[in-house]
């Protein structure tokens, strides 16, 4: 079991045309994911290495009932790319591309709330989700990931997520899906989206979280967690000695006004239960103590 | 991107917000002619992306061209919080009824554009909102409505302006929104907003930042790039494209991707360290921008050791350490390095390491032990 997307997820990629399209496209492909269709106006009719390519979503989604949709869409493009998927048809949307501007990110996440409330965003500027052996949507190479679970990851960092398969893999612990929901301000999939899906899949059994500096999303997660979460979870917060005011990186990844600070965070986890390690190896090593004695 | 008053102003003016004339000046002689231009009273501003201008004596009033002079003379490179003054804002004075608070920004938990409002304007929006929060008039405004002028006017009224400040303040709002949204800013905040004692609504201070994600729709952006205060470290990385931020410490920290680098930022800090910035790479690790990489931390005459941590998803362990020794060769190092190289094929990247590694190049089999030994390095012990 897994949350989101399986086996049996049937997805377009929009932009499958353009080089980072094609080459994360076929990666997948090869991983086993369904990717039954692109999508490119200028070139509707042709294929890229058998895959064919639409005119758009909603022509690609009649063809071959498809239920999701990945966008690697340059960052100007990426508003209308979102839209035209949820207006196409697929159910859950993941956008890789970074450097979209928050404006749109806020504009196009409050229009699929109004409009597509059924619709589920991940990203953008994320690495996209994976469910190991089944299905691998994004940019995260599939085989540094275990299949099998039990354990759940859900991370604001693209390499910390890779970091975190890695830690758990090493100790020959499984994933059963790892969703990497990005650092930009307005994220379509939060922690707490997450936090539900796993808690709701009986294969899950624990769950790992990697936040950092920026935001509330983890103070938010934290209260999510201790109302609703019976699964135990292991998390780590990146930026514990950020200095206030620079961006890390991340569009999100900011202390300012001395809100959004990684020890607040790490402290309204732990008051929630959640333990957490002071780097990713003590979280890994936090999770292998709650996988042994499951 | 952080804007100077004066560009915010110019910025605020494009959608036709009231501001008052003025002129930039980056010497005394500039600051004195603008005066004359404008004409006295005028005020001395300096321009310096931090707040607290005032309580460091960077804003003066001055009566006549002598006091322009010498007040330029004290502001032109005064340390404000670590900023030094270069640029200062020779702006006709006004007369202040009152003062207000006014910004827009992005509400990360709700998703959706913020208005803050206050009748109590002209100190610091942080004491405001800690000491009298209820003198605040929030607005929440989603981004697909928008902001009607009707929701604009009851915001005013609850914010207590008095009656005769609701229509210029109305219009004055519904414009800031205006430049928000369609100037993509992170930020837009006027502090003061002022009554003047004739009755008009008028800007009198103006703090913008501007999402540098935007550029692709706003081409003359890139003039506000130009003025960004940045450390000479962080100018010369950001030239080559690297996400870079400079710290105090001794310990350079290559890595790719923001979360690890932020990561292994933590700890250095954690095993007793200091580290000399956050620097991220991106996801390929390639011999150009490892290069790169090195030449900007080799330049920091801080760094004592250099701890590259490098995890390889889609990039494989080999083509990261070839990267790695091709960049070594391009760069003379001061400092000694140690590699903590993981992931897809962390094996035959190690092995490729193996025949070029010394006391002053080294690996460590985790990201802990290649901190502790990048630290050790840094204060002089070896520990092998």
């Amino acid at each position: 079991m897994s949350i989101f997307v399986n086996s049996e997820t049937k997805v377009i990629y929009q932009g499958l045309t353009g080089s980072q399209g094609k080459y994360y496209g076929l990666l997948n492909r090869d991983y086993g994911t369904k990717v039954v269709a692109g999508t490119n106006p200028k070139k509707a009719g042709t294929d890229v290495e058998g895959i064919p390519i639409f005119a758009n979503v909603a022509e690609a989604v009649e063809e071959t009932g498809a239920t999701a949709s990945c966008i690697f869409i340059p960052a100007p493009g990426v508003r209308s790319a979102v839209l035209e998927a949820a207006q196409g048809g697929v159910d859950f949307i993941v956008a890789i591309t970074e450097g979209v501007p928050a404006h749109d990110e806020a504009l196009f996440y409050n229009q699929l709330r109004k409009d597509f409330p059924n619709v589920q965003l991940l990203g953008p500027n994320c690495p996209g989700i994976i469910s190991p052996g089944e299905c691998n949507i994004g940019i995260t190479a599939g085989h540094i990931a275990l299949p099998g679970g039990p354990v759940g990851i859900v991370s604001r960092s693209g390499t910390l997520t890779y970091q975190a398969l890695h830690e758990l893999k090493e100790k020959g612990i499984g994933c059963t899906t790892c969703v990497g929901i990005g650092g930009d301000p307005v994220p379509g999939t939060s922690f707490i989206d997450c936090l539900a899906a796993f808690e709701a899949d009986p294969e899950t059994k624990a769950v790992m979280m990697i936040g950092e500096i920026g935001g509330s999303a983890e103070e938010e997660a934290a209260e999510f967690i201790s109302n609703n979460m019976t699964k135990p979870i292991s998390a780590y917060i990146a930026g514990v000695t950020a200095p206030p005011g620079k961006k890390m990186g991340h569009a999100g990844a900011i202390v300012s006004g001395g809100k959004g600070t990684a020890k607040a965070k790490m402290e309204a986890l732990e008051d929630a239960g959640v333990k957490v390690g002071n780097n990713p190896t003590e979280a890994g090593d936090l999770m292998a103590e709650i996988v042994s004695q499951l | 991107m952080d804007l100077f008053e004066y560009q915010g102003k110019e910025f605020f003016a494009e959608y036709g917000m009231p501001i008052s004339p003025g002129e930039l000046a980056l010497t005394t002689e500039e600051a004195v002619k603008a005066a004359e231009n404008l004409g006295c009273p005028v005020m001395v501003k300096a321009q310096v992306h931090t707040g607290g201008r005032g309580k460091a004596g960077g804003v003066k009033f001055a009566a006549s061209v002598d006091e322009v002079s010498e007040h330029a003379e004290n502001i032109l490179g005064l340390d404000i919080n670590g900023h030094i003054v270069e640029r200062l804002w020779i702006e006709k004075a006004s007369d202040i009824a009152e003062e207000y608070y006014a910004s827009f920004t992005l509400d990360r938990s709700a998703k959706k554009h913020l208005g803050m409002l206050s009748a109590e304007g002209g100190v610091e929006i942080e004491t405001v909102a800690e000491e009298n929060p209820e003198a605040i008039a929030r607005i929440w405004v989603d981004p697909v409505e928008g902001l009607s002028e009707g929701n604009c006017r009851n915001w005013v009224k609850e914010a207590a302006l008095p009656e005769q400040a609701l229509e210029g303040a109305v219009e004055i709002l519904l414009k800031l929104y205006e430049a928000y949204v369609d100037g993509d800013a992170d930020l837009v905040e006027i502090n003061p907003l002022i009554l003047t004692e004739d009755g008009r609504v008028h800007v009198l201070d103006a703090k913008v930042t501007l999402d540098s994600n935007s550029v692709f729709r706003h081409e003359n952006y890139a003039d506000f790039d130009l003025t960004q205060t940045r450390d000479e470290r962080e100018t010369a990385a950001h030239s080559k494209g690297l996400q870079y931020v400079g710290l105090e410490g001794e310990v350079g920290v290559i890595a790719n991707g923001a979360g690890l680098a932020m990561s292994t930022v933590d700890v250095v800090n954690q095993v007793g360290g200091r580290p000399a910035n956050f620097l991220d790479i991106g996801g390929g690790a390639n011999a150009d921008v490892m290069t790169a990489a090195l030449e900007v931390i080799n330049n920091d005459p801080e760094v004592r050791s250099i701890f590259i941590n490098i995890f390889g998803g889609i990039t494989r362990g080999e083509e990261i350490a070839n990267g790695i020794i091709d960049a070594l060769d391009r760069v003379e190092m001061r400092s000694p390095i140690v590699i903590r190289l993981d992931g897809t094929n962390a094996d035959e990247g190690r092995a490729i390491l193996e025949p070029h590694l010394s006391e002053t190049l080294q690996v460590a089999p985790t990201m802990l032990e290649g901190a502790e030994q990048a630290v050790a390095l840094a204060k002089g012990m070896n520990n092998q």
